[in-house]
Protein backbone atom coordinates (compact mmCIF):
# COMPACT_ATOMS: atom_id res chain seq x y z
CA UNK A 1 0.00 0.00 0.00
CA UNK A 2 1.16 3.45 -0.85
CA UNK A 3 1.75 5.45 2.27
CA UNK A 4 -0.54 8.40 2.35
CA UNK A 5 -0.06 11.40 4.54
CA UNK A 6 -2.06 10.66 7.64
CA UNK A 7 -4.75 13.23 7.99
CA UNK A 8 -6.23 13.22 11.41
CA UNK A 9 -9.45 15.01 12.08
CA UNK A 10 -9.85 17.43 14.90
CA UNK A 11 -13.46 18.32 15.57
CA UNK A 12 -14.61 21.36 17.49
CA UNK A 13 -18.17 21.55 18.80
CA UNK A 14 -19.34 24.84 20.31
CA UNK A 15 -22.26 24.39 22.71
CA UNK A 16 -24.58 26.75 24.52
CA UNK A 17 -26.29 26.55 27.88
CA UNK A 18 -29.87 27.55 27.32
CA UNK A 19 -33.16 27.34 29.18
CA UNK A 20 -34.48 23.78 29.10
CA UNK A 21 -36.89 23.09 26.28
CA UNK A 22 -39.61 21.90 28.65
CA UNK A 23 -39.64 25.09 30.74
CA UNK A 24 -42.44 27.58 30.21
CA UNK A 25 -40.75 30.88 29.38
CA UNK A 26 -41.86 33.87 31.47
CA UNK A 27 -40.95 37.52 31.14
CA UNK A 28 -39.38 38.96 34.29
CA UNK A 29 -41.28 41.72 36.18
CA UNK A 30 -38.81 44.45 35.12
CA UNK A 31 -39.52 43.54 31.46
CA UNK A 32 -35.81 43.47 30.70
CA UNK A 33 -35.68 39.83 29.68
CA UNK A 34 -36.97 36.39 30.57
CA UNK A 35 -36.89 34.65 33.94
CA UNK A 36 -33.51 32.87 34.02
CA UNK A 37 -33.76 31.26 37.44
CA UNK A 38 -35.12 28.05 35.89
CA UNK A 39 -33.79 24.70 34.74
CA UNK A 40 -31.12 24.97 32.08
CA UNK A 41 -29.76 22.33 29.76
CA UNK A 42 -27.66 22.05 26.65
CA UNK A 43 -29.22 23.56 23.55
CA UNK A 44 -30.80 20.53 21.78
CA UNK A 45 -29.31 21.44 18.40
CA UNK A 46 -25.84 21.58 19.99
CA UNK A 47 -26.52 18.20 21.54
CA UNK A 48 -27.12 16.91 18.03
CA UNK A 49 -23.76 18.44 17.06
CA UNK A 50 -21.92 16.66 19.88
CA UNK A 51 -23.66 13.40 18.99
CA UNK A 52 -22.62 13.78 15.34
CA UNK A 53 -18.98 14.32 16.32
CA UNK A 54 -19.07 11.21 18.50
CA UNK A 55 -20.75 9.20 15.74
CA UNK A 56 -18.09 10.33 13.26
CA UNK A 57 -15.49 8.94 15.62
CA UNK A 58 -17.39 5.67 15.97
CA UNK A 59 -17.48 5.40 12.17
CA UNK A 60 -13.98 6.63 11.29
CA UNK A 61 -12.28 5.18 14.40
CA UNK A 62 -8.75 6.55 14.78
CA UNK A 63 -9.08 9.08 11.98
CA UNK A 64 -10.81 11.37 14.45
CA UNK A 65 -8.02 12.48 16.71
CA UNK A 66 -9.76 14.82 19.04
CA UNK A 67 -13.22 16.13 19.83
CA UNK A 68 -13.16 19.43 21.68
CA UNK A 69 -16.25 21.14 23.06
CA UNK A 70 -16.27 24.84 23.78
CA UNK A 71 -18.84 26.95 25.55
CA UNK A 72 -19.21 30.63 26.32
CA UNK A 73 -21.23 31.15 29.45
CA UNK A 74 -21.41 31.64 33.20
CA UNK A 75 -19.81 29.28 35.72
CA UNK A 76 -22.77 26.90 35.50
CA UNK A 77 -22.11 26.29 31.79
CA UNK A 78 -19.47 23.93 33.13
CA UNK A 79 -22.22 21.33 33.62
CA UNK A 80 -23.01 21.44 29.91
CA UNK A 81 -19.34 20.77 29.11
CA UNK A 82 -19.40 17.79 31.48
CA UNK A 83 -22.50 16.44 29.74
CA UNK A 84 -20.79 16.77 26.36
CA UNK A 85 -17.68 15.07 27.72
CA UNK A 86 -19.85 12.26 29.06
CA UNK A 87 -21.36 11.86 25.60
CA UNK A 88 -17.88 11.19 24.25
CA UNK A 89 -15.94 14.42 23.69
CA UNK A 90 -12.32 14.51 24.86
CA UNK A 91 -11.66 18.02 26.04
CA UNK A 92 -13.61 21.08 27.11
CA UNK A 93 -12.90 24.78 26.85
CA UNK A 94 -14.91 27.15 29.00
CA UNK A 95 -14.89 30.85 28.17
CA UNK A 96 -16.30 32.28 31.34
CA UNK A 97 -18.47 35.38 31.29
CA UNK A 98 -20.65 36.98 33.97
CA UNK A 99 -24.19 35.65 34.37
CA UNK A 100 -25.77 38.96 33.33
CA UNK A 101 -23.93 39.23 30.02
CA UNK A 102 -25.62 37.64 27.04
CA UNK A 103 -23.31 37.85 24.03
CA UNK A 104 -24.57 38.29 20.48
CA UNK A 105 -23.78 36.00 17.53
CA UNK A 106 -21.04 38.27 16.15
CA UNK A 107 -19.24 38.40 19.49
CA UNK A 108 -19.60 34.65 19.90
CA UNK A 109 -18.32 34.05 16.35
CA UNK A 110 -15.29 36.26 17.00
CA UNK A 111 -14.50 34.41 20.22
CA UNK A 112 -14.93 31.07 18.42
CA UNK A 113 -12.59 32.30 15.70
CA UNK A 114 -9.87 32.78 18.31
CA UNK A 115 -10.56 29.31 19.69
CA UNK A 116 -10.41 27.85 16.16
CA UNK A 117 -7.07 29.59 15.53
CA UNK A 118 -5.78 28.12 18.76
CA UNK A 119 -7.13 24.58 18.44
CA UNK A 120 -6.84 24.24 14.65
CA UNK A 121 -9.83 21.94 14.08
CA UNK A 122 -10.65 20.52 10.62
CA UNK A 123 -14.35 20.45 11.23
CA UNK A 124 -16.53 22.68 13.37
CA UNK A 125 -20.02 21.33 14.09
CA UNK A 126 -22.48 23.84 15.52
CA UNK A 127 -26.16 23.69 16.28
CA UNK A 128 -28.09 25.64 13.65
CA UNK A 129 -29.59 27.87 16.33
CA UNK A 130 -30.06 28.07 20.07
CA UNK A 131 -33.57 27.62 21.37
CA UNK A 132 -33.39 30.75 23.52
CA UNK A 133 -32.33 33.57 21.17
CA UNK A 134 -33.12 31.74 17.92
CA UNK A 135 -30.65 33.88 16.03
CA UNK A 136 -29.20 31.11 13.86
CA UNK A 137 -26.23 33.22 12.79
CA UNK A 138 -23.18 32.06 14.69
CA UNK A 139 -22.15 29.25 12.32
CA UNK A 140 -22.46 31.39 9.23
CA UNK A 141 -20.60 34.29 10.84
CA UNK A 142 -17.80 31.99 11.96
CA UNK A 143 -17.49 30.60 8.43
CA UNK A 144 -17.35 34.16 7.10
CA UNK A 145 -14.71 35.25 9.58
CA UNK A 146 -12.56 32.19 8.91
CA UNK A 147 -13.14 32.16 5.15
CA UNK A 148 -14.03 28.44 5.36
CA UNK A 149 -16.67 26.45 3.51
CA UNK A 150 -19.96 26.12 5.29
CA UNK A 151 -22.79 23.62 5.09
CA UNK A 152 -25.76 24.70 7.16
CA UNK A 153 -28.84 22.71 8.27
CA UNK A 154 -27.17 19.36 7.81
CA UNK A 155 -29.36 16.27 7.89
CA UNK A 156 -26.52 13.93 6.92
CA UNK A 157 -22.76 14.31 7.22
CA UNK A 158 -20.21 12.05 5.55
CA UNK A 159 -16.52 12.71 5.93
CA UNK A 160 -14.10 11.39 3.31
CA UNK A 161 -11.02 11.90 5.36
CA UNK A 162 -8.28 10.75 2.92
CA UNK A 163 -9.62 13.15 0.27
CA UNK A 164 -10.18 15.85 2.83
CA UNK A 165 -13.80 16.55 1.91
CA UNK A 166 -17.06 16.41 3.76
CA UNK A 167 -20.32 15.66 1.95
CA UNK A 168 -23.32 17.20 3.63
CA UNK A 169 -27.00 16.73 2.83
CA UNK A 170 -28.77 19.96 3.70
CA UNK A 171 -32.39 20.61 4.45
CA UNK A 172 -33.55 23.46 2.26
CA UNK A 173 -37.04 24.73 1.49
CA UNK A 174 -38.97 22.01 -0.28
CA UNK A 175 -36.23 19.41 -0.45
CA UNK A 176 -32.71 18.31 0.18
CA UNK A 177 -29.46 19.58 -1.23
CA UNK A 178 -26.15 17.76 -1.30
CA UNK A 179 -22.97 19.82 -1.03
CA UNK A 180 -19.35 18.80 -0.94
CA UNK A 181 -17.00 20.95 1.12
CA UNK A 182 -13.24 20.94 1.37
CA UNK A 183 -11.97 20.62 4.89
CA UNK A 184 -11.65 22.65 7.03
CA UNK A 185 -15.36 23.32 7.06
CA UNK A 186 -18.22 24.54 9.22
CA UNK A 187 -21.32 22.37 9.57
CA UNK A 188 -24.49 23.39 11.38
CA UNK A 189 -26.91 20.68 12.43
CA UNK A 190 -30.59 20.31 11.72
CA UNK A 191 -33.09 18.41 13.83
CA UNK A 192 -33.08 15.20 11.80
CA UNK A 193 -29.32 14.65 11.72
CA UNK A 194 -29.37 12.15 14.59
CA UNK A 195 -30.88 11.31 17.97
CA UNK A 196 -28.56 12.36 20.79
CA UNK A 197 -27.73 9.65 23.30
CA UNK A 198 -28.56 9.72 26.97
CA UNK A 199 -25.33 9.73 28.95
CA UNK A 200 -24.70 6.61 30.99
CA UNK A 201 -23.56 6.63 34.61
CA UNK A 202 -20.06 5.19 34.01
CA UNK A 203 -19.46 7.74 31.26
CA UNK A 204 -20.46 10.58 33.57
CA UNK A 205 -17.90 9.37 36.10
CA UNK A 206 -15.25 9.12 33.38
CA UNK A 207 -16.09 12.62 32.15
CA UNK A 208 -15.11 14.04 35.54
CA UNK A 209 -11.51 13.14 34.80
CA UNK A 210 -11.42 14.80 31.38
CA UNK A 211 -9.68 18.19 31.14
CA UNK A 212 -11.53 21.50 30.97
CA UNK A 213 -9.54 24.58 30.09
CA UNK A 214 -10.75 27.92 31.42
CA UNK A 215 -10.36 31.05 29.35
CA UNK A 216 -11.70 34.57 29.55
CA UNK A 217 -12.84 36.91 26.81
CA UNK A 218 -9.95 39.26 27.64
CA UNK A 219 -7.41 36.47 27.12
CA UNK A 220 -8.85 35.85 23.67
CA UNK A 221 -8.89 39.58 22.95
CA UNK A 222 -12.56 39.77 22.06
CA UNK A 223 -15.33 42.03 23.27
CA UNK A 224 -18.44 40.03 24.05
CA UNK A 225 -20.54 42.99 25.17
CA UNK A 226 -23.75 43.20 23.13
CA UNK A 227 -24.04 45.97 20.56
CA UNK A 228 -27.80 45.97 20.66
CA UNK A 229 -29.79 47.36 23.53
CA UNK A 230 -32.93 45.57 24.65
CA UNK A 231 -35.56 48.22 25.23
CA UNK A 232 -38.38 46.09 26.53
CA UNK A 233 -39.50 42.48 26.60
CA UNK A 234 -43.23 41.74 26.77
CA UNK A 235 -45.37 38.67 26.48
CA UNK A 236 -47.49 38.19 23.37
CA UNK A 237 -51.16 39.16 23.78
CA UNK A 238 -53.26 36.53 25.52
CA UNK A 239 -55.46 34.46 23.25
CA UNK A 240 -59.12 35.30 23.66
CA UNK A 241 -61.51 32.42 24.05
CA UNK A 242 -64.23 31.77 21.48
CA UNK A 243 -67.96 31.54 22.16
CA UNK A 244 -70.93 29.61 20.87
CA UNK A 245 -73.73 31.45 19.04
CA UNK A 246 -77.37 30.46 19.29
CA UNK A 247 -78.54 31.19 15.77
CA UNK A 248 -77.41 32.15 12.28
CA UNK A 249 -78.70 35.71 12.70
CA UNK A 250 -76.59 36.15 15.78
CA UNK A 251 -73.57 34.81 13.92
CA UNK A 252 -74.10 37.24 11.04
CA UNK A 253 -74.53 40.09 13.49
CA UNK A 254 -71.30 39.17 15.25
CA UNK A 255 -69.44 38.87 11.94
CA UNK A 256 -70.70 42.30 10.88
CA UNK A 257 -69.59 43.69 14.19
CA UNK A 258 -66.12 42.23 13.63
CA UNK A 259 -66.07 43.78 10.15
CA UNK A 260 -65.87 40.47 8.27
CA UNK A 261 -69.06 40.59 6.25
CA UNK B 1 -20.25 -8.37 29.90
CA UNK B 2 -22.86 -7.81 32.57
CA UNK B 3 -23.71 -11.52 32.48
CA UNK B 4 -20.49 -12.28 34.31
CA UNK B 5 -21.39 -10.01 37.21
CA UNK B 6 -23.09 -11.64 40.20
CA UNK B 7 -26.85 -11.13 40.23
CA UNK B 8 -26.69 -8.81 43.22
CA UNK B 9 -24.27 -6.41 41.51
CA UNK B 10 -26.25 -6.51 38.30
CA UNK B 11 -29.38 -5.59 40.23
CA UNK B 12 -27.65 -2.69 41.97
CA UNK B 13 -26.28 -1.42 38.67
CA UNK B 14 -29.68 -1.56 37.00
CA UNK B 15 -31.32 0.12 40.00
CA UNK B 16 -28.81 2.99 39.93
CA UNK B 17 -29.33 3.52 36.21
CA UNK B 18 -33.11 3.47 36.47
CA UNK B 19 -33.00 5.76 39.51
CA UNK B 20 -31.02 8.37 37.62
CA UNK B 21 -33.27 8.12 34.58
CA UNK B 22 -36.27 8.55 36.88
CA UNK B 23 -34.98 11.91 38.06
CA UNK B 24 -35.72 13.36 34.64
CA UNK B 25 -39.23 11.96 34.40
CA UNK B 26 -41.44 14.69 32.91
CA UNK B 27 -44.58 14.07 34.96
CA UNK B 28 -43.92 14.95 38.62
CA UNK B 29 -47.06 13.21 39.85
CA UNK B 30 -45.91 9.86 38.42
CA UNK B 31 -44.16 8.06 41.25
CA UNK B 32 -41.28 6.66 39.20
CA UNK B 33 -38.91 6.08 42.11
CA UNK B 34 -41.61 4.52 44.31
CA UNK B 35 -42.65 2.13 41.56
CA UNK B 36 -39.01 1.33 40.87
CA UNK B 37 -38.32 0.52 44.51
CA UNK B 38 -41.44 -1.61 44.91
CA UNK B 39 -40.64 -3.54 41.74
CA UNK B 40 -37.16 -4.32 43.00
CA UNK B 41 -38.45 -5.25 46.45
CA UNK B 42 -40.96 -7.62 44.94
CA UNK B 43 -38.19 -9.46 43.11
CA UNK B 44 -35.62 -9.44 45.89
CA UNK B 45 -35.69 -13.20 46.35
CA UNK B 46 -35.84 -13.96 42.62
CA UNK B 47 -33.38 -16.58 41.43
CA UNK B 48 -32.30 -18.06 38.12
CA UNK B 49 -34.88 -17.73 35.38
CA UNK B 50 -37.12 -15.49 37.51
CA UNK B 51 -34.27 -13.06 38.08
CA UNK B 52 -33.43 -13.07 34.36
CA UNK B 53 -37.02 -12.19 33.53
CA UNK B 54 -36.94 -9.32 36.01
CA UNK B 55 -33.68 -8.03 34.50
CA UNK B 56 -35.16 -8.17 31.02
CA UNK B 57 -38.16 -6.19 32.21
CA UNK B 58 -35.85 -3.64 33.84
CA UNK B 59 -33.80 -3.23 30.68
CA UNK B 60 -36.98 -2.88 28.67
CA UNK B 61 -38.29 -0.15 30.94
CA UNK B 62 -34.95 1.63 30.70
CA UNK B 63 -35.07 1.56 26.90
CA UNK B 64 -38.66 2.69 26.75
CA UNK B 65 -38.13 5.57 29.18
CA UNK B 66 -35.11 6.81 27.24
CA UNK B 67 -37.10 6.57 24.01
CA UNK B 68 -39.88 8.55 25.67
CA UNK B 69 -37.44 11.32 26.65
CA UNK B 70 -35.83 11.64 23.24
CA UNK B 71 -39.17 11.51 21.44
CA UNK B 72 -40.57 14.18 23.74
CA UNK B 73 -37.67 16.48 22.96
CA UNK B 74 -37.85 15.75 19.24
CA UNK B 75 -41.59 16.43 19.13
CA UNK B 76 -41.22 19.66 21.07
CA UNK B 77 -38.59 20.96 18.64
CA UNK B 78 -40.59 19.78 15.67
CA UNK B 79 -43.69 21.61 16.85
CA UNK B 80 -41.71 24.72 17.68
CA UNK B 81 -39.66 25.02 14.51
CA UNK B 82 -41.12 22.89 11.75
CA UNK B 83 -44.79 23.72 11.64
CA UNK B 84 -45.12 23.60 7.82
CA UNK B 85 -43.98 20.04 7.35
CA UNK B 86 -46.07 18.92 4.35
CA UNK B 87 -43.64 19.81 1.57
CA UNK B 88 -40.50 18.62 3.28
CA UNK B 89 -41.76 15.24 4.43
CA UNK B 90 -42.85 14.27 0.95
CA UNK B 91 -39.58 15.35 -0.62
CA UNK B 92 -37.32 13.41 1.73
CA UNK B 93 -37.42 10.06 -0.10
CA UNK B 94 -37.13 11.62 -3.56
CA UNK B 95 -33.48 12.55 -3.18
CA UNK B 96 -32.64 8.99 -2.15
CA UNK B 97 -34.44 7.77 -5.28
CA UNK B 98 -32.69 10.35 -7.45
CA UNK B 99 -29.23 9.52 -6.17
CA UNK B 100 -29.99 5.82 -6.63
CA UNK B 101 -30.71 6.39 -10.35
CA UNK B 102 -27.38 8.04 -11.09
Amino acid sequence: MRPSSARLLNILVPIKRSIDYAVKIRVNPQQTGVETNVKHSMNPFDEIGVEEAVRLREKLKDAVKNITVVTIGPTKANEMLRTALAMGADKGIHIEIPETLSPEPLGVAKALKEVVNKEKPDLVILGKQAIDDDAGQTGQMLAGLMGWSQATFASKVEVDEPRGVVTVTREVDGGLQKVECKLPAIVTTDLRLNEPRYTSLPNIMKAKKKPIEKLSAEELGVDLRPRLETVKVTEPPKRKGGAKVESVDELVAKLKEAGVA
Amino acid sequence: MSNKLPTRLRAIKLYKELYRIGKDYPNPSYDFHGKLRRAFEKNRTAQGEGAERAFRLGEYIKQETLALYSLRKYRHLKNAYYSDEGVKASSVPTLEKESGKE
